[in-house]
């Protein structure tokens, strides 16, 4: 019972990973695509100034994941570890670059400087949500298991691969969606479209690769498949797809607040009906969820820590998600950081 | 003969996780002052500025918080990279331990975030807060900080320290008590020795910055202010580290006497024993060179000449770490003592002259000490973590898991590429983290230099081709 509900947090977790890190991994999907220098110039510019004040936080996501991981279900942690040891490895390396490029790009001047961090930052936020994927797929597909050792097959498989195509596509669905609602925000109407554009092409992938995902995980993942097609793992997938319908009809229209709802809606739903589809399993068919827990106390204590931070640490991570998307928050330019600059900039 | 039987029993994949681990440990080091407590020192200076209408202080407060923008988004990934090389490295740790002792990276995972969203709103909102609105949402920073390295500590200390669980017959941990767990002997003694540590160090390393600039002639109000606060607040805290350090010393002595032994070459268990300065053991038990100073140890244990110190020799070989391990260990724990000696005596100089004459010391010697301070301090946090790690070798978890029990399965070879790879990325971020930082250096001297309130088409222009400025304020259409 109190595993169920620790699993639960875990699956939010990663929800909520995949929705805030996923629209950063996104910005970084059109920083890649959007051409030369110059062509590229404001999209670049809009990516820069929608991402500055958050990307950290949508990072945390990711560690409070990996602690519910180790602390709720050590064995899963041991097992997804050893077995997808390459994309995981590869992953943090992504998630090194990405960082480091995104933070060292905002101060470098020259243009030189400015393309290295710049493409270190692209590239970087097009692997690592590809290799989180493979490794999800890996644990839907069942090969993950307490005798397997890092091998290519453990994430080099259909379900993997697809599984990582559908993140690039999901995280550049996302990606677009926020930003040509930053667009708006930053009255640039040129660019709203721009990402609009981008944002139906994405949106057109992710459901091409889930129709397809549901014919390759009829065979390669088949507890997983029919978890999708039965019960409430069919429900959340029924919602995710009512979702993508409600994002492609507010995409033709000037981007307002409800085009992110619903983009996020699609992905939290995707990802809550995988969750769910695998119940009561963690690898499906190898480790139940009761199997996989830790001591019963260690969860209770998890629980009450969950519920402690998230009276703490809710209201703050609202206010900046409020105060992001109400432009109250801004970076220092040059001009303030010189000694003639006035006292109180606001 | 049985060190070469010992080495066969290690896998091939500890020495190269072990490598890995220590590297981006040491580089995530580096970072970890500055994120605990820059944003105090800098809270100190904004408060200060606005108190007495300062803008030398505010500025000061506003470039602190710039470099803590690039500062805090590296310790961010390389953070992450660790909380990976946990399951990548040592998933047979994580495997049986994790429910036992994960807890506390919990309230770690909390702590930071909320750092990262204060963090977030304080850096970017000096612009559009209203000043006392921005100071007030930041003043719960230092605390989001010391939250989060309470729960590394915690998990930390009970590496060092393991209790709150029982063993069943298969040597699994079962009866999890989550509060002995967290709170366990060594860890008061290690949270605020750690926590010091990095107020020192953070207050060094910045004030260490100015004293550089004072030495070359710049001394204006903008240096003064730039070195005096941060060196207080350094200066203050350094006999208080003093007294928790030899304390912390003390308590390893009883919770851990063979990383003890360690830390002073105590090869055999006996009374009256010297105290080392420096120095090697080697693997008869013997020393050479170093300084001995009869009786010492044994009274710095326990006040007294006759106190019975535990050697290495008490456990098996097996079970205690190697003569070079040992000596490492003790080296650095020198190190780090004979580097806090030295600090001691700078706020000493600082403290004493302040005292009395209410003035900073005029001799340039006192201010290449400063300017030394912070790298010092750096070097003695590094010493500081080696003594705990190496010490604890050949246990990942005192006396119940080997490191070499816990390494991943993976095949040496590719975490040995896999670690050429950390290398060359740690050295391409951190080389771009250094020169971003000497760039902010020079452009703000620049900007100083000029000096003066000008006109704003004086600006230069050609200067700032990619800055945000010619896209024009960000502000346009982002109000209602």
């Amino acid at each position: 019972m109190i595993a169920g509900v620790v699993a639960v947090v875990l699956l939010l977790a990663i929800a909520a990973y995949a929705c805030g890190g996923g629209t950063d991994y996104g910005a970084g999907f059109w920083d890649l695509t959007a051409g030369g220098a110059e062509r590229g110039k404001r999209p670049r510019w809009l990516i820069d100034h929608a991402m500055e004040p958050v990307w950290e936080v949508n990072n945390v996501w990711l560690i409070f994941a990996l602690v519910i991981m180790w602390t709720g279900f050590p064995v899963l942690f041991q097992q997804v570890f050893t077995t997808m040891w390459l994309p995981l490895a590869l992953a943090a390396v992504g998630i090194v670059l990405r960082g480091a490029g995104f933070a060292l790009r905002e101060p470098v001047r020259r243009l030189s400087g400015r393309r290295l961090y710049g493409a270190v930052f692209a590239v970087s936020s097009l692997l690592t949500p590809f290799f989180f994927g493979a490794a999800i797929g890996g644990v839907a597909s069942g090969r993950v298991t307490a005798t397997t050792t890092a091998s290519t097959d453990a994430w080099a498989n259909p379900t993997s691969l697809l599984f990582g195509l559908l993140s690039i596509a999901a995280t550049a669905t996302l990606g677009a969606v926020f930003l040509a609602a930053d667009a708006r925000r930053f009255g640039a109407p040129d660019l709203d479209r721009y990402f609009r554009r981008r944002a139906f092409g994405a949106l057109a992938a992710v459901a091409v690769l889930a129709v397809v995902a549901l014919f390759v995980t009829h065979g390669d993942a088949p507890h997983v498949w029919h978890g999708l097609t039965h019960g409430v793992g069919l429900v959340f997938v029924i919602v995710a797809a009512l979702a993508t319908l409600a994002t492609v009809w507010l995409l033709t229209r000037p981007s307002g607040h409800w085009s992110r709802v619903t983009a996020v809606g699609v992905v939290a739903s995707a990802i809550i009906a995988w969750g769910m589809a695998q119940r009561p399993y963690l690898i499906p068919a190898s480790l139940t969820v009761a199997e996989g827990a830790g001591a019963h106390t260690t969860l209770r204590w998890l629980v009450l820590v969950t519920v402690v931070a998230l009276v703490l640490v809710f209201p703050a991570v609202a206010l900046l998600y409020w105060m992001d998307t109400h432009g109250e928050l801004e970076g220092l330019t040059d001009a303030e950081l010189r000694r003639d600059a006035p006292s109180d900039p606001s | 003969m049985h060190t070469v039987l010992l080495l066969a029993d290690v896998p091939a994949q500890t020495l190269p996780a072990r490598s890995m681990m220590a590297f981006t440990l040491v580089t995530h080091i580096i970072l970890v002052p500055l994120g605990v407590a820059l944003p105090l020192i800098t809270l100190i200076m904004h408060g200060y500025g606005l108190r007495h209408g300062d803008a030398t202080a505010l500025l000061l407060a506003r470039r602190w918080s710039a470099v803590m923008a690039v500062q805090f988004a590296i310790g961010v990934v390389t953070g992450t990279v660790l909380s990976f090389e946990f399951g990548l490295l040592w998933p047979g740790m994580m495997g049986r331990w994790g429910d036992v002792f994960g807890l506390g990276f919990g309230v770690e995972g909390w702590g930071f975030f909320l750092e990262a969203v204060l963090i977030a709103v304080y850096l970017y909102g000096w612009r559009r807060l209203p000043a006392r609105t921005h100071f007030l949402v930041a003043l719960p920073l230092p605390f989001a900080a010391l939250l989060g390295a309470f729960g590394i500590i915690a998990a930390n200390s009970w590496m060092n320290t393991p209790r709150g669980f029982t063993l069943d017959a298969a040597g699994n941990p079962v009866d999890v008590d989550v509060r002995r767990a967290i709170f366990t002997p060594i860890f008061g003694p290690e949270y605020w020795h750690f926590v010091v540590a990095m107020f020192v160090t953070a207050g060094y390393v910045t004030a260490g910055v100015y004293a550089k600039g004072w030495l070359r002639g710049r001394r204006d109000r903008y240096h003064r202010l730039g070195f005096t606060v941060p060196f207080t607040f350094a200066a203050v805290f350094t006999p208080v580290q003093f007294v928790l350090g030899d304390s912390i010393a003390r308590q390893v002595f009883h919770k851990q006497p063979v990383k003890f032994a360690a830390m002073e070459i105590v090869w055999k268990t006996n009374t009256h024993m010297p105290e080392y300065l420096l120095g090697r053991l080697h693997p008869d038990g013997t020393v050479s060179g170093g300084i001995k100073i009869p009786q010492l140890d044994s009274i710095l244990a326990g006040f007294r000449p006759d106190t019975k110190v535990t050697g290495l020799t008490a456990v098996p070989a097996s079970d205690r770490p190697t003569t070079a391990q040992a000596t490492l260990v003790h080296w650095t724990f020198d190190i780090m003592v004979g580097i806090g000696s030295l600090l001691l005596l700078l706020a000493l100089w600082y403290g004493v002259l302040w005292l009395w004459r209410r003035r900073l010391p005029v001799s340039p010697w006192f201010f290449r000490g400063a300017a030394c301070a912070g790298v010092a301090s750096v070097l003695a946090v590094e010493c500081g973590w080696i003594t705990t790690e190496v010490g604890r070798q050949p246990w990942i978890v005192y006396q119940n898991m080997r490191v070499a029990e816990a390494v991943t399965a993976t095949r040496s070879a590719s975490l040995w590429i896999m670690f050429a790879l950390v290398i060359v990325v740690y050295v391409f971020v951190f080389g771009s983290f250094l020169v971003v930082l000497l760039k902010m250096r020079s452009r703000w001297r620049l900007a100083d230099a000029k000096g003066g309130p000008r006109p704003p088409e004086e600006t230069p222009q050609a200067e700032l081709p990619e800055t945000d400025t010619p896209y024009g304020p960000r502000s346009t259409g982002s109000r209602p």
